[in-house]
């Protein structure tokens, strides 16, 4: 990468940051009020009734699955809401008057979208500490998987912020699709509580796929195998990178 | 690493001797047709010299801002070719982006920065490193006025400071081609004098600057060329010297001292206003000693007179109103004595 791609990504990265640090009550805040609620409610009062799930208890169990719906909420987030707040400003046209590559453009918001989600990962983690001791399976494991999904959901909401018209459009694809995909992926339940019919049913979800390797590398079991739930998230961050490159370079959204 | 000389990092961008013999702009065929079938632009051939203040104008929808949309990369092109200091638009899309810096008809900046923020933004999107863009944003701000607000938030601005703004933001990669798309809009007459001095300034530094505005007193004072575009044709493409010789009637008013309520003046035709004010049209040949010589034989006293607008302003409505573009879309451009088919 030469040195005005450097200097023009790290500017990026620096204002994304900038950006969501600054609306620090709107952005990292929420998720961790939330999640204390979900540890309070599901966690110790309704948890505690429910027994072992997998072989631990279900407070254990859904912990790295509420981590990874905050991670997936706000990285999504982060990049439709600036990517839209951009067009709807303007301010995007600083951007593609200069000579910023279209790579290092999706670069700089999926970075931003990625940061805070990592954050809000760490935030997350850090509140469920307080109800719960975490086992670590895997290090690596789990940073690999936050990764890849931190990119993919940064990267689809993009997308979103790409074809959005209004705040409305920015909100009705986590409303209506990524909130129940992710209800509907596993963070609660183990898929190996459900008939074999909804099994397979489940296993279209792509939130299924994340949350099962997540799981994985905290607790070191899980519904899916860690390799085909790696070559899910690598397979969809090609397809989703690819559609976000190739709509920047054809202006769509952007350019008249 | 060519694209550093259109970045200001390197001192050679303002060595006088690049402005020989270069095109800071060289539109070739340039075609715009929008979604909806609107055609903005229907071929337009276009140069700008280097060094050159060059205006271009034309009535709302001529097609001033595609052009300037897709010179500055901000709108798709139909057909056509662009080069920006010899390096095409198309296959050498970072050194002519390097080249230009754009000050937008609209407010495109975040408004929930500061405005030392969003200098530092746009130096980096240039790749202008920060020890260099720290220093650069503080002589830019200071020169427009703006440095007192620099931990501001954008949107607390009054419009004539967002205007100066977004010129600052524009300079910070120092670049060699500087297009304005109506500067000083809905700014007052003070603050806009004081831009036509700054504008003035870095044009004698070298930078090229094209303009484009709705104030031709604004276009005759600084520019030395001009571009006239009409429903997606350039319909005059000349000196503003030649094209204000060019002006064969200019239209005067004059205060009278006597209540009159009716006037004619042989040779001119003219029209009372009211029972104080005339309005003549003086043909160049005439002159104007015989409108003197006739109303003081008329014993009627003169007791001021000012041009109805300024030459350029009167000028451009005549042409658009007559259909005079419309006429010469198919002939050749006049361009400083050369003609180009």
């Amino acid at each position: 990468m030469n040195s005005l791609n450097m200097v023009a990504l790290t500017t990026m990265w620096r204002k994304e940051c900038l950006r969501f640090l600054r609306i620090w009550i709107q952005t990292l805040l929420p998720p961790a009020i939330t999640m204390s609620l979900y540890f309070v409610i599901f966690g110790s009062l309704i948890g505690s009734r429910i027994g072992n799930m997998g072989g631990f208890s279900y407070m254990e169990f859904i912990v790295p699955g509420l981590i990874m719906m905050a991670v997936i909420t706000n990285a999504y987030a982060n990049v439709s809401a600036s990517f839209y707040s951009a067009k709807y400003q303007r301010n995007i046209e600083e951007l593609l008057v200069a000579p910023v590559s279209n790579w290092i453009i999706i670069a700089g918001y999926v970075g931003g979208g990625v940061a805070r989600g990592m954050l809000v990962g760490i935030i997350v983690t850090i509140v469920s500490l307080f109800f719960v001791d975490i086992h670590i399976h895997s290090f690596l494991i789990i940073f690999i998987t936050l990764l890849l999904t931190t990119v993919l959901f940064s990267t689809a909401g993009l997308i979103n912020g790409i074809f959005a018209n209004s705040f409305d459009d920015v909100s009705i694809v986590p409303t209506f699709i990524l909130t129940p995909l992710t209800y509907l992926g596993g963070v609660f339940y183990s898929l190996s509580l459900l008939p074999e019919f909804w099994q397979w049913v489940s296993k279209i979800n792509p939130i299924v796929y994340m949350v099962s390797g997540f799981r994985y590398g905290f607790l070191g079991v899980s519904d899916i195998s860690f390799y085909l739930s790696l070559g899910i998230l690598v397979g969809f961050n090609i397809v989703l990178l690819g559609w976000a490159y190739s709509l920047i370079n054809r202006g769509v959204g952007i350019r008249s | 690493m060519r694209y550093l000389k259109c970045l200001g990092i390197s001192q050679i961008r303002f060595t006088p001797k690049l402005a020989i013999n270069m095109n800071a702009l060289n539109i070739k065929g340039l075609t715009k047709t929008y979604k909806g079938g609107t055609q903005a632009l229907k071929g337009i051939d276009l140069v700008v010299k280097q060094g050159d203040f060059f205006a271009l104008l034309g009535p709302n929808g001529a097609g001033k801002s595609t052009t300037i949309g897709i010179v500055s990369s901000l709108v798709n092109k139909t057909h056509g070719e662009v080069d920006i200091f010899e390096y095409s638009l198309e296959t050498q899309p970072i050194e002519a982006k390097s080249c230009i810096g754009l000050v937008p008809q609209e407010f495109n900046f975040n408004q929930f920065e500061p405005l030392i923020q969003i200098m530092l933004n746009q130096a980096g999107y240039y790749g202008v490193p920060k020890n260099v863009a720290k220093p650069r944003a503080e002589k830019y701000l200071r020169q427009l006025d703006l440095w007192d607000k620099r931990n501001t938030p954008a949107r607390q601005l009054s419009g004539g400071m967002k205007r100066r703004l977004m010129i600052a933001r524009a300079l910070m990669h120092e670049p060699r081609l500087l297009i304005l798309d109506e500067p000083t809009a809905g700014v007052d007459i003070e603050i806009r004098r004081s831009m036509w001095s700054f504008l003035q300034e870095i044009n004698q530094q070298g930078v090229t600057i094209i303009l484009t505005t709705h104030y031709l007193e604004e276009a005759e004072m600084l520019c030395r060329n001009i571009a006239i575009i009409d429903k997606g044709i350039i319909v005059r493409n000349t000196s503003m010297k030649a094209l204000l010789a060019t002006l064969n009637i200019e239209t005067f008013v004059l205060d009278l001292s006597e209540n009159l309520s009716s006037l004619t003046l042989d040779g001119f035709e003219s029209r009372l206003i009211d029972e104080h004010t005339l309005e003549v049209d003086v043909p160049k040949e005439a002159g104007l000693n015989s409108v003197f010589e006739q109303l003081t034989q008329k014993q009627i006293q003169v007791l001021s007179m000012r041009n109805k607008s300024n030459r350029l302003e009167e000028l451009f409505v005549r042409m658009v109103e007559s259909g005079k573009a419309t006429a010469d879309v198919n002939s050749t451009i006049k361009v400083e004595g050369e003609t180009h088919e």
